[in-house]
């Protein structure tokens, strides 16, 4: 039985859980010829954190934009404590308690850390002149509740992403939010900083902060929040707390069908070894890598963020060129300066960030698939022999389901996934002997990314040499023949298929 | 938000129809306004008169050779000030080497009475060479594309002064000037908007070109040397200004250290009246037809309708800046849509 005390403070919890500070019903929201969401709800309570799962295009975003005043709704109503409510701009929202976190962080960086947080709003004394120091005490104060580490004074351009995030969300209790919108706020976070956003979370939640949490990622949906809400094609598929599901009962809601084989890995005849590395090092980065590569071998790349991974494969393509050790190709010694040499040798590079390396967005699907082939092959003295490369981007198309209108469509008009798979395809074109794939399923819904398990596979079948560095452990073990496990620029081991598992996999990336 | 994937928009069922729709309407927009004030105004055509029409081809040639080549610098993300001054230096350089030996005056006394080919190579040759020299700039040093080519341009018309110390070049062969003579510089300025307009579109030149004013880093590691195709790309532009030098100084039998004033930002001004969007990647040399066309039926319809040239000025302006708020806030309305 328990003890008055413990069932009053549940009764207390119950209350708090009970009160609803934000409810939406029967949004819907249109585009010219396009329906991004119909009848949708939503509700949120408070000192709660609430995530929006979906595959993309499910209208997570779009759901997201009209709590946060970015859009407005073509119907249905939007409830705040209570009150029928609506919001004309990102700023009104704003000044009735509802914050966003952006993605892509929009803080001024050659600003103090204090100036970013009470930009429009700073201490003033009567001529007008702001009271600095005022500004910083009260930024401190506002840090030492949030249990922030951050020197008030310091320049935003000298933060890491994870501060800046910090300073962002600081910035949006400054305002007194009692909502707060994130979204996907730990794509670029380490795991210890992901630790430190989520207990700055928890410290929200424990003031009475509602939280709008929206992430790919299974395992902190059911680390960090109590309830979730599935859309899957602008509608509303259901709530439930997360302490309810499992996984796979998650999984088949966002998708609507049952995704039976995530790591279809087909047995590859693995051949000669077509790589060697040995002694790589690229001075303060990482140093003295050392492996072989085979025909139709998979070799996952494992370690934290930061742990030089993806350092490896740009020096790899020589993006950012070795300061000592060798490559060896096809037995041959090769210096690979930049990504035009390792190209030569058949080599292709899929990078980690889409937008920043990746896409050239105001382009088409098109004109981003050939781009690459176009060095070595389908011109004639300068000439681009389109006939011919059209006919492969066609049925890279169709190969590798691209959804798209047609292939003139710009990329950005495409969602995550289809312009993953149209970066795919414009390695493919240039038929190379060796892959490098950077976190090629980052981001991107779980149907598209069985597809591009199921294409990597197919490849390394047919004899490419693949190298594939991925965050998401069971990925890596469900993909590679053997995997390669970093540390802070170090190399600390390398697993057999058979040997391998999360726990080792861990101990030699974690130490 | 991408609903594309899930519902395909009504917008792409539709027949596609020309990027330049826009800027062609506009050019008919403005061609049926001074045909109107004509009537209004003088009780006469304005487009109804063939030479009035050669004659305002004639007058933005010049402007046009130099706006094919700043539309592919501006692809990439880049601008060039200098072409205005590369006109300049290069009509007085070539000049000198095109003059007729019964001058007495001439440049070079001993040089004289040249093949047309010296000077015209002499001409397109200083031309590339400043256009590299901004792009080796550009690249190499990553200063930025404004203040290299700001300083060329002060460069290159300093150099057109201090080579004749600010004494005309004049009395050029019969061959030479029939570059400039009758309808060439036009026949030339659409030969080489031609060339560029299939350039771009169909050659691993231009697709590299759009591919780094679309995404620079994305363009490195898909294997393109973006430093040297830079310095290509600029030493186009300068070339295509030393030929513009050449066809003024042909068709003004005379070089002058101040021709080409400003000329550059006309050029700027076609390109982006045309399209060409000046954060890079997008951008077609048919627009930047367009766009010149443009510019030359208002110098021309305001000077058929007597206006002053203040006005034209004002005016002008404001057409430039029209054009780019119209470009950004039909940027705006496809970003929202999507």
């Amino acid at each position: 039985m328990l003890s008055s005390k413990t069932s009053k403070a549940v009764k207390a919890y119950k209350e708090n859980l009970t009160e609803t500070v934000l409810e939406i019903t029967g949004i819907r929201k249109e585009f010219p010829g396009v329906v991004a969401l119909d009848d949708v709800q939503f509700r949120l309570q408070k000192g709660t954190v609430h995530a929006l799962m979906g595959e993309n295009g499910a209208g997570k975003s779009t759901l997201m934009k009209i709590i946060a005043g970015i859009y407005t709704p073509d119907k249905g109503t939007i409830r705040l404590r209570g009150d029928e409510i609506r919001f004309l701009s990102p700023l009104d929202a704003l000044e009735h308690g509802i914050a966003m976190i952006h993605q892509e962080l929009a803080l001024m960086p050659f600003m103090t850390v204090a100036e970013n947080i009470w930009i429009r709003r700073e201490p003033q004394n009567a001529l007008g002149i702001i009271d600095h120091k005022k500004m910083a005490a009260q930024t401190q104060e506002l840090f030492d509740r949030l249990r922030i580490l951050i020197d008030p004074l310091t320049e935003v351009r000298f933060l890491t992403v994870a501060q800046r995030q910090m300073v962002e969300i600081a910035k949006a209790v400054s305002y007194e939010s009692d909502v707060l919108i994130m979204d996907e706020p730990t794509s670029a976070l380490t795991e210890t900083e992901v630790e430190h956003l989520f207990e700055i979370i928890r410290e929200l939640k424990a003031h009475g902060i509602g939280i709008v949490y929206i992430t790919h990622k299974m395992n902190e949906l059911f680390e960090i929040a109590d309830e979730f809400s599935v859309f899957r094609d602008g509608t509303y598929v259901g709530t439930h707390a997360s302490s309810e599901v499992s996984r796979d009962d998650i999984i088949r809601m966002m998708v609507g069908r049952e995704v039976t084989d995530m790591f279809p890995k087909i047995e590859a005849n693995i051949g000669a070894p077509i790589m060697e590395v040995e002694g790589l090092t690229l001075d303060g980065v990482f140093k003295d890598i050392s492996f072989q590569l085979r025909e139709g071998e998979i070799i996952g790349m494992a370690g934290l963020v930061g742990s030089g991974r993806s350092n490896v494969a740009e020096t790899l393509f020589g993006v950012t060129p070795a300061t000592s050790g060798k490559i060896k190709i096809s037995d041959q010694e090769i210096v690979i300066d930049s990504p035009g040499k390792a190209m030569a040798q058949g080599m292709a590079f899929l990078t980690e960030d889409r937008k920043e390396t990746g896409c050239f967005l105001p382009l088409s699907v098109r004109e981003n698939m050939q781009i690459a082939a176009l060095k070595e092959s389908y011109s004639r003295y300068g000439i681009v022999d389109q006939q011919s490369i059209n006919k492969l981007c066609v049925e890279m198309e169709t190969a590798l389901r691209i959804k798209t209108p047609d292939l003139d469509e710009r990329i950005e008009n495409l969602s995550g996934g289809n312009q993953q798979k149209a970066l795919i395809a414009r390695w493919l074109l240039t038929k190379p002997r060796i892959l490098i794939l950077d976190e090629p399923t980052r981001g991107i819904d779980v149907g598209a990314k069985a597809e591009i398990h199921r294409l990597v596979s197919q490849l390394a079948s047919e004899g490419v040499a693949i190298i594939m560095i991925s965050s998401e452990l069971p990925e890596v073990l469900g993909m590679s023949d053997r995997i390669m496990v970093m540390h802070e620029g170090h190399m600390t081991g390398i697993l057999d298929r058979k040997d391998a598992n999360q726990v080792k996999i861990m101990e030699l990336a974690a130490r | 938000m991408t609903p594309l994937d899930k519902t395909k928009p009504a917008a792409n069922q539709r027949p596609k129809l020309p990027q330049e729709l826009n800027i062609l309407s506009v050019l008919i927009g403005v061609a049926i306004i001074f045909e109107i004030l004509g009537w209004v105004i003088k009780g006469q055509s304005f487009l109804i008169n063939p030479q009035r029409l050669t004659i305002m081809i004639l007058q933005v040639s010049v402007i046009g050779i130099i706006a094919v080549g700043v539309t592919q610098v501006i692809i990439t993300g880049g601008i060039d000030l200098s072409s205005g001054s590369v006109v300049a230096m290069t009509a007085m350089i070539a000049m000198s080497f095109a003059q007729v030996g019964t001058y007495a005056r001439a440049v070079y006394p001993e040089l004289t009475d040249l093949p047309v080919i010296v000077p015209v190579a002499v001409g397109l040759g200083v031309g590339l060479f400043a256009g590299m020299i901004n792009g080796f700039l550009i690249a190499k040093t990553g200063i930025p594309p404004f203040i290299a080519t700001l300083g060329m341009m002060v460069t290159a018309r300093g150099i057109a002064k201090w080579y004749t110390e600010g004494q005309p070049v004049s009395f050029p062969s019969d061959d030479f000037a029939a570059i400039g003579d009758g309808v060439w510089p036009v026949v030339i300025f659409l030969g080489v908007a031609l060339i560029f307009h299939f350039g771009l579109k169909y050659t691993r030149y231009g697709k590299f070109t759009y591919a780094i004013g679309a995404n620079p880093q994305a363009a490195r590691v898909s294997g393109i040397n973006v430093q040297s195709h830079i310095i290509k790309v600029y030493a186009v532009a300068g070339l295509l200004a030393g030929l513009a030098g050449l066809v003024t100084a042909a068709r003004a039998e005379t070089a002058q250290a101040g021709m080409g004033m400003m000329y550059e930002l006309d050029a700027i001004a076609a390109a982006v009246i045309g399209g060409t969007s000046l954060a890079g990647g997008r951008g077609r040399i048919f627009g930047t037809v367009i766009g010149t066309i443009i510019l030359g039926l208002m110098m021309s319809g305001f000077t058929f309708l007597r206006v002053d040239a203040y006005y034209q000025e004002i005016v002008k302006g404001g057409i430039i800046v029209a054009a780019v708020v119209t470009d950004v806030y039909r940027q705006k309305k496809r970003a929202k849509a999507s």
